[in-house]
């Protein structure tokens, strides 16, 4: 032992054992005795855990790693070597583990409505380009009877699902019905015109095979309902193929979660859960040929490899970059980027249950304590902008409208008014994902001015969600995304609380929040039945003006959808909602 | 017998275990589900139907009788029946992780040995320092820098994924194995991708478990060469290359077995930043995303597959024990 470790140093400060041995021989024991008991100890320490020990580990720290990452790949030398993707095939990566099903009666996530969009036709769409303006799809004219209650569409003949089954003026019946009575998370975009399992076959009907009637309950706004039968869950699906795989009376709602029956653009090829969706050019479809053969999606959830992928080549178009890499990626000649705002608003809100915050003046103060400007500036830089009203700008009615900027001295004032000159504490349920998570935490920053102590609750969207729909949070952070691309969306659920019991039959933002408002849901209600569109639209402004004044909603911002995409990619454009992001429309 | 009887305690204490933690979780299960837009009366209804509304024991009881009949369910997330997820994401897992205990284990123990015998010299330094960094970096700052310096920088090895999209529809799946149904089916080149996607990956855990794994044999070899018979073989006069690698390292293997087949359950469980970073659609990745949307089925589906792990690699080294050390064995 001529050479000896800081390991065994350590050791021969020890006390010898007492077996008798002599100091040297002990010496030797103990250096070698010792590590093998600390051996076994750390084998026991293997955990018999399903949670891998990463799991703990905050996605915070993904990101600061992401950031020195991208630093280091500046500071190594460029090189200018590329993996192009095949000529026909475009290849995007972006995060797909929303997506719990491919049925179109049940899809209600982000990146299922975009497979939506491209591989299922629909009555009508909204255009692209003006969201305002209604284009027909399968229909080919339509009309609305004079006391609005009944609309009629004309089929266009000969059409073709993927399958090489014709499509009739029946599958939309068939699609229509199906997507009522199967009763899935989106059938409430049909079903609030009254349509139910018991009536549906008859106030939902094919005439002739060439047209189908629908009979609405009340005569709503013709926009509203035409706007309605644009959103996924009236796609049309093949009903032949779904019946021949229909179990049990289920109307094929097994099968179809896994597979496709559309006549769309694209057909679906596969879904792999959190992994791939390949979609590939629809022969049989009637109208333009899609230009790519295939498209392709792969999950990736990490923004700093989807970047990574985006510049090597190995991707065409990345989705979920964030705003530092959109940043950094403006110097990079081989790509661009393109974004559109999108139908998704952030805001505050504040239980109305907690005897703080349902004072009106406390409401308002909230208001002035946010510093809007700095959050547009940094944390929604590229992926959104600073917005004050429940309506996203693309919506009719929308108000553009900014009184609200950091004032904390007004704030100050309003909360000694209401009793809290020395400010209070209170508790934020946070979902640790950005940019909610520097929103929150620049929140934090600006309440403290006025004496408001902000305690960050961080936790799994999941779980913070949990907690916000059974209305035991203070405030919470939200994010809200119109279901389809009519007012009423937020209207209905910014607006509108028809109960605010525990046990309500609906149960709307407003209700999360315990915003109890009698006068302003019939309002809402109002606005929906308006048939003259100038009309609808100033009650719309008139409701959100009430709403951005008197509301536990403290609204941040809208959302703009951004993708980094290459070059050589030609017509690509996000839609304003997910199933207006027309991939067949692209080329390279 | 009694040892079937510990088996089947063992896998019902953890389904027991996972399936109450599951449900006292404070996540809505019927959140992912119908997500956060469905009206209140879906929500009633999604709810009667997976019988949430039954006591937590009742629930149990139902889904261990699914269990004894085979049936582990359909993770909501999916629409997949467990198993069939679990046949998809386990072989990706799989592949990784035995490429990386091979990186591990064929170049940590030589190292710990050589670290052993030269005790404090240069090496002995090296395998420490390497030992240090490989517990004290996090796994997914190395993995983004791997790929920013080999994939992006350099290109010598392929980017996140299994496969690339080019192959991706050329390759029938049989295994799931993408090695091996590239190789049976004599696609060379889209052999060589797999490969080079899985070597990056493969070498980031390799290079942490032969942290470990160099520690703990560079421990076991010291207390090995302290012992009497080594001093006794070199009275003998035997060479000093036989009394290391015949004689103490036959000895310290002993141990070393469970350190090895530990850290392969490890990585079987699978990595979940590692398959985050390199979009590796494996286990870890599979159990995590159900686990954070309360997908019950999925959960436990993955939970037994873990524990039929942790027990089938403690079978196998009590096995090699026997082999290795004929005093374990009984007449």
């Amino acid at each position: 032992m001529t050479k000896v470790g800081w390991e065994e140093q350590n050791r021969s400060l020890m006390p010898a054992p007492s077996d008798g041995h002599g100091p040297a021989v002990s010496g030797i024991v103990l250096a070698s005795a010792i590590p093998v008991t600390r051996g076994i100890a750390s084998t026991s320490e293997v955990r018999l855990s399903i949670f891998p020990k990463e799991f703990f580990v905050k996605s915070i720290f993904i990101r600061s790693a992401a950031a020195l990452a991208v630093a280091a790949a500046f500071a190594l030398p460029a090189t200018t070597l590329l993996a192009a993707t095949p000529k026909d095939t475009l290849v995007v990566t972006w995060a797909i583990d929303d997506i719990i099903t491919m049925d179109p009666a049940e899809s209600f996530e982000i990146s299922a409505g975009e497979v939506m969009g491209n591989s299922y036709d629909r009555l009508l769409r909204y255009d692209v380009n003006d969201p305002s303006k209604l284009v027909p799809d399968i229909a080919k004219s339509w009309a609305v009877s004079p006391d609005d209650k009944t609309y009629t569409f004309e089929i266009k003949p000969g059409l073709k699902f993927a399958s090489g089954n014709p499509l009739t003026a029946e599958d939309v019946a068939y699609s229509l019905q199906r997507a009522v009575i199967l009763d899935k998370t989106p059938a409430f975009i049909l079903t609030q015109f009254g349509f139910t399992k018991e009536n549906v076959k008859d106030k939902i009907r094919a005439v002739d095979g060439k047209s189908l009637v629908l009979l609405i309950d009340k005569p709503y706004a013709p926009t509203f309902v035409l706007n309605c039968l644009t959103a996924n869950v009236a796609s049309i699906v093949d009903k032949k193929l779904v019946q021949a795989n229909e179990k049990n009376g289920d109307w094929g709602y097994g099968w179809l979660k896994t597979n496709y029956a559309g006549s769309g653009p694209m057909k679906v090829r596969e879904w792999r859960a959190n992994e791939i969706i390949a979609l590939e050019r629809n022969d049989n479809y009637w109208g333009t040929q899609s230009k790519l053969r295939r498209v392709i999606y792969r999950h990736v959830k990490e923004a700093a490899t989807q970047r990574l992928m985006l510049e090597k080549g190995d991707v065409d178009i990345a989705r979920n970059l964030t705003p530092q890499d959109l940043d950094a990626l403006a110097k990079n000649k081989n790509i661009k980027t393109t974004s559109t705002p999108k139908g998704t608003v952030w805001y505050f809100s504040l239980n109305q249950k907690h005897p703080i915050l349902s004072k009106p003046e406390v409401r308002e103060a909230f208001k002035w304590l946010v510093d809007y400007d700095a959050i547009g500036a940094t944390m929604i830089k590229n992926i959104g902008v600073v917005h004050q009203n429940f309506l996203p700008v693309g919506l009719l009615g929308a108000s553009t409208d900014k009184p609200y900027k950091l004032d904390v001295n007004k704030a100050k004032a309003l909360l000694a008014k209401a009793g809290h000159p020395n400010g209070f504490k209170i508790t934020i349920d946070m979902r640790t994902s950005q940019p909610v998570q520097g929103m929150t935490e620049a929140f934090q920053q600006t309440l403290k001015r006025a004496g408001i102590e902000l305690e960050i609750l961080p936790g799994d969207g999941k779980q913070t969600l949990t907690k916000y729909r059974a209305r035991q949070h203070d405030i919470y952070i939200g994010q809200w995304g119109a279901d389809y691309w009519d007012p009423h969306t937020n209207a209905d659920t910014f607006a509108r609380n028809p109960s605010n019991a525990d046990d309500a039959k609906s149960k709307p933002l407003a209700w999360r929040n315990a915003w109890d408002i009698p006068e302003m849901t019939k309002k809402a209600d109002a606005a929906v039945l308006e048939r003259d569109a100038n009309k609808r639209k100033a009650m719309y402004l008139e409701l959100q003006a009430d709403h951005r004044k008197n509301s536990p909603f403290v609204m941040i911002g809208q959302m703009i959808e951004t993708a980094a995409i290459r070059n050589d990619v030609k017509g690509f454009k996000i839609g304003p909602t997910s199933d207006a992001t027309y991939m067949f429309k692209v080329s390279k | 017998m009694n040892f079937l009887g510990v088996i089947l305690l063992t896998y019902l204490g953890l389904l027991a275990v996972t399936f109450f933690i599951g449900r006292v979780m404070p996540i809505d299960p019927v959140l992912a589900i119908v997500g956060d837009r469905a009206p209140e009366h879906v929500v009633q209804r999604v709810r009667e139907e997976l019988g949430l509304n039954k006591p937590l024991y009742t629930q149990f009881g139902i889904y261990l009788k699914k269990v004894a009949q085979g049936d582990f369910g359909t993770s909501v997330l999916t629409s997949n029946p467990v198993m069939t997820d679990i046949k998809r994401t386990f072989p990706a897992t799989i592949e990784l992780a035995t490429l990386g205990i091979i990186i591990g284990a064929g170049l940590g123990i030589p190292l710990g040995v050589w670290a052993a015998v030269r005790r404090g010299g240069m090496v002995d330094q090296i395998v420490r320092v390497m030992g240090l960094i490989g517990y004290s970096v996090p796994i997914f700052w190395l993995g983004l820098m791997g790929l920013v310096l080999f994939y992006a920088k350099l290109d010598w090895v392929a980017g996140p994924g299994r496969i690339d999209v080019a192959y991706e529809y050329s390759v029938t799946l049989e295994t799931g194995f993408l090695l091996l149904d590239t190789a049976r089916q004599g696609q060379w080149d889209a052999f060589r991708n797999v490969l080079s996607h899985l070597i990056l990956p493969a070498s980031l855990l390799g290079y942490f478990s032969l942290a470990y794994i160099s520690r703990m044999t560079r421990s076991f070899m010291l207390s090995e060469l302290a012992q009497e018979y080594v001093i006794a073989a070199r009275a003998k006069g035997l060479s000093e290359t036989r009394i290391i690698w015949r004689h103490a390292l036959r000895n310290a293997m002993v141990p070393l077995v469970t350190v090895v087949a530990l850290s392969y359950a490890g990585l079987l469980e699978g990595s979940v930043l590692t398959e985050t970073v390199f979009a590796w659609p494996g286990l870890g990745l599979y159990i995590t995303n159900s686990l954070q949307n309360a997908d019950m089925n999925a959960v436990l589906g993955g939970t037994i597959v873990v524990g039929s792990i942790f027990i089938g690699l403690n079978l196998l080294s009590d096995l090699l024990y026997k082999l290795l050390d004929p005093r374990t064995r009984t007449r």
